[in-house]
């Protein structure tokens, strides 16, 4: 290698950096062929050939292991048949496969011819027809006529910039304008908090401290349409602590009754379920990306992704002694968005 | 049409009748004139396209059989099926369908499982081979274009992996789209709307898997396919490139013949890629929906992880605190009609890292061509040491997506080696910024030690492990020259050096020649010069390896 004098107007200077042909070894060429076993021996190509067709045979058997598994196996409504059918049809077809692929492979390394060959590489463009080209291109823009009539130019330009706009109209009906869904839940004065899933109330005098409920409002269970929708936004957990551990900001300080406390269970990150309950350290944990909420500073951020705390459901107690809400969110849950305030 | 020529060429066997039957209808013979005995080197580092074209052919194939049986819609319905947990469960008819292809079509697990592995094995091989290439300087001229369809190729394997990952339904692919849901809603001014557009109102609605199917089977696959025509057609256009060897140049390509060898190899290649694929899926679970349960907005499993292929983008979401020393990274921009968020603690980490990976991996062969001033064609490739500043860029760039990727799993890290979450996030923020710097240093000293290794086998010889005994006492170790060929690839290499910047036309180097001739020494400014015939003759002044030459080994000595 080394002689790149093929002429591009760029490339002096690299070649010119490096070193002179005399300066550097000669490439002595492709290496001799080494014979392999097979091409001296013909016994070792006999024996070459006998393991393709032993490879080969090996992928005929995992064909028939296959149909085995496929009508062999009974499936009886347990996860351990499902297993070991699917465990077996795999086996079958990956020695079907394997032994074709690989019984392929060694004859063309022990068979076929194992010359290296070389071939000359041709030039990409080459400069005749590069003057074609350019001369056909002049040639049909000149018959178009298209530098000479400004007109017709420009109104098509036009034409085509504006075509595709209905096109992308047309997904304005994907789904409805946002509007203010994002800022309410279904909680509201009165709604009783109750068990996710099971839809059972929950009395305050059942709530122990340290305890955590998962907690839906009452009526979502018995949505027939909206029903995910409703509950990806209202799913609350509910826990009590020391009274004395809460540490309400001015309007808060009846939002709780007797340390119990209802978050939004929606991460103010993007949106996973805050599902996990440190009880000693009263901190809630994101098991998506690990934001970290204090339970005893209002749910503020100390650590993980998350910037603003979770948002409080306040709640009371109704005549019965059954948790309710005070009133809705006073603010959206789950992640931010642009037009939240 | 009027008839053509009466041809004179009658075939005996039937096969020949069958074959100049169409030869002569869409003129086959041309094809296999230039094809039928066209030249591919080999390497085993060229198998990873391979594999990439080869898991895709399987995820075609075991795709088709699964969309005969699943149903993408939302609706709701209650579990009728074999798996006793869920029995009158709750649940879409897309997961009801998706856990009826498991239990109750014989084979359907299978082939879920090898859809799943396939798809997974896909992507790596797309990375894999494209790190390939960059670090062999593939991405040359004339190859720069092939290089970009490569990276949209990479793209489209991450969106057709995550849009069959949502589509089952099941706990851990609702909650993936409910992370791409607040993603979204981070977008300032258009994300709320695009949240609404794309999942047909609220999340997450009874549209999503729906459309997501028509991406998944439709739209993406046929543009990867086009994309892998593309791809495959430049090939042809340019011919594969080759490492550098005896015989090699830029002007040829040696190898092996398309028949028989080289297609019997890639043909047998293909099923043993099936094979392998069949295996794992035979073996290992992978993604046993039925254990996570229908899509719920409230329950979600701790240590979940999404496909490997997206765990970096989730990896930067972890790791972008949401306050940095005391500074929040929400915003509250008073305008004139009112406050707006900007939600910079997901906006940055889920754009950034990506804008910057991905613009530098679409930019960099132009970078390189603009900096190096190298407008040459080059088929040979480069081993990486003797590209020791490139191979430095590319592992800077692999540690920063490793440490991306390590930290979508920071919560395995934790549990698993008993150490503090915290901390380990602490540790991988630190290596977001220093890991890419260390990496860049490190790589490029080994590149520069390994150079250095080359040149001292190509001027003394290789070590044999004989030690003699000298007449006067000194024992020294006999080092076996290297033959010809051997040598040839330790020393057949270019080292440019760096280049000043050049005037123009008015004398006057400016100021974006200063800066290409600064990044020229940033590039060229270490250097190890390949060996030369004038200094292995020097070496070979000094009398012990001469002296000491054992005869009996049957290595080619260079004459001196």
């Amino acid at each position: 290698m080394g002689d790149h004098g093929d002429g591009h107007s760029e490339q002096g200077a690299v070649a010119k950096a490096g070193q002179s042909v005399a300066e550097k070894f000669q490439d002595p060429g492709i290496p001799p062929h080494r014979p392999r076993l097979a091409d001296k021996d013909p016994r070792a190509a006999k024996r070459a050939e006998r393991q393709v067709a032993i490879l080969f045979g090996i992928s005929v058997l995992g064909t028939l292991l296959f149909f085995w598994a496929y009508f062999g196996v009974r499936l009886d409504q347990t996860v351990a048949t499902l297993r070991l059918q699917n465990l077996l049809l795999g086996l079958g077809t990956g020695f079907a496969m394997l032994g074709i692929g690989t019984g392929i492979v060694h004859w063309a390394k022990a068979l076929m011819p194992d010359h290296e060959v070389s071939e000359e590489r041709h030039e990409i463009r080459s400069e005749a027809d590069r003057v074609a080209a350019v001369k056909i291109v002049d040639e049909i823009l000149d018959e178009t006529g298209i530098k000479r009539r400004p007109l017709i130019r420009n109104t098509l330009i036009g034409a085509v910039a504006l075509a595709p706009l209905p096109a992308i109209a047309m997904f304005r009906d994907l789904g409805p304008l946002p509007a203010n869904a994002l800022s309410h839940t279904m909680w509201k004065e009165g709604t009783r908090l109750v068990h996710d899933p099971t839809g059972t109330p929950i009395k305050a005098s059942d709530v122990t401290i340290g305890s955590a409920f998962h907690v839906i409002p009452d009526g979502l269970n018995e949505m027939t349409e909206g029903k995910l929708e409703a509950k990806a936004k209202a799913v609350v957990l509910l826990m009590r602590l020391n009274p004395e551990l809460l540490h309400p900001s001015a309007g808060r300080e009846d939002w709780s009754h007797d340390g119990i406390v209802a978050y939004s269970k929606i991460c103010t990150h993007v949106g996973c379920p805050v599902a996990l309950y440190e009880q000693q350290t009263h901190h809630l944990l994101c098991p998506c990306h690990q934001s970290t909420f204090d339970l005893t500073q209002e749910c503020k951020v100390i650590f993980g992704p998350a910037n603003r705390p979770l948002p409080q459901l306040p709640i009371k107690i109704d005549s019965e002694g059954y948790l309710v809400a005070q009133s809705d969110f006073h603010e959206p849950v789950g992640p931010s968005f642009w037009e939240r305030s | 049409m009027s008839a053509v020529t009466e041809t004179t060429y009658t075939p005996e066997t039937s096969v020949g009748r069958i074959t100049n039957f169409v030869d002569e209808r869409v003129g086959g013979s041309g094809i296999l004139r230039e094809f039928g005995r066209k030249v591919f080197p080999d390497h085993w580092s060229f198998m990873f396209g391979e594999v990439a074209l080869y898991s895709f052919v399987i995820l075609l194939l075991s795709g088709t059989f699964l969309t005969f049986f699943f149903d993408p819609s939302m609706a709701e319905t209650h579990y009728n099926g074999s798996f006793v947990p869920l029995k009158g469960v709750e649940m879409s008819v897309a997961y009801n369908s998706s856990l009826n292809i498991s239990f109750d079509i014989r084979g359907g697990l299978f082939m879920r499982q090898v859809h799943h592995w396939a798809a997974l094995l896909f992507v790596a091989s797309v990375s894999v081979h494209m790190l390939r290439v960059f670090f062999t300087g593939a991405f040359r001229k004339p190859r720069e274009m092939n290089w970009v369809v490569g990276g949209v190729l990479v793209i489209l394997s991450m969106a057709a992996g995550f849009t069959g990952y949502s589509l089952p339904d099941d706990l851990l692919s609702g909650n993936g789209l409910r992370i791409i849901d607040g993603v979204i809603k981070s977008i300032p001014i258009i994300g709320t709307y695009i949240s609404f557009f794309l999942f047909g109102g609220e999340f997450p609605g009874t549209h999503i898997i729906g459309r997501l199917f028509t991406l998944h089977i439709l739209l993406i696959p046929a543009v990867i396919l086009l994309m892998i025509a593309i791809h495959l057609f430049m090939v042809v256009v340019h011919k594969h490139t080759q490492y550098p060897g005896p015989g090699r140049n830029d002007h040829n390509v040696v190898g092996y013949p398309l028949g028989p060898v080289y297609a019997a190899k890639a043909g047998g290649f293909f099923f043993i890629v099936f094979g392998v694929v069949a295996f794992m899926a035979a073996a290992f679970t992978i993604n046993p929906i039925w254990n996570y349960g229908p899509y719920d907005p409230s329950p979600v499993s701790a240590g979940t992880q999404p496909d490997w292929y997206i765990g970096w983008v989730d990896g930067a979401l972890r790791l972008m605190p949401g306050w940095l020393f005391g500074f929040p990274l929400e915003w509250h921009i008073p305008f004139p009609w009112g406050v707006n968020t900007l939600t910079l603690n997901v906006l940055l980490p889920a754009l950034v890292p990506a804008g910057i990976v991905f613009t530098v991996l679409f930019t960099y062969p132009w970078l390189e061509r603009w900096i190096t001033r190298d407008n040459r064609e080059h088929h040979v490739l480069d081993r990486p040491r003797n590209a020791p500043t490139r191979t430095a860029i590319g592992m800077a760039g692999f540690v920063f997506y490793c440490v991306l990727w390590a930290a979508a799993s920071s919560d395995l890290i934790a549990t698993h080696f008993f150490v503090s979450l915290n901390d380990v996030t602490y540790w991988l923020r630190g290596l977001f910024f220093l890991g890419p710097i260390l990496a860049f240093i490190a790589t490029k000293r080994i590149a520069l030690a390994l150079q250095r290794k080359d040149r001292e086998i190509a001027l003394h010889g290789r070590e044999t492990g004989r030690i003699v005994r000298l007449p006067h006492g000194e024992f020294i170790e006999v080092h076996a020259q290297l033959d010809d060929y051997k040598r040839y690839k330790l020393v057949g290499f270019e080292s440019p050096e760096p280049m000043p910047g050049i005037p123009n036309s008015k004398g006057i180097v400016t100021k974006s020649e200063k800066r290409r001739a600064a990044l020229s020494r940033f590039f060229f400014e270490d250097r190890v010069a390949p060996a030369t015939p004038a200094e292995l003759e020097a070496g070979h002044g000094h009398a012990e390896h001469e002296a000491i030459d054992p005869a009996n080994h049957d290595a080619k000595s260079i004459s001196h």
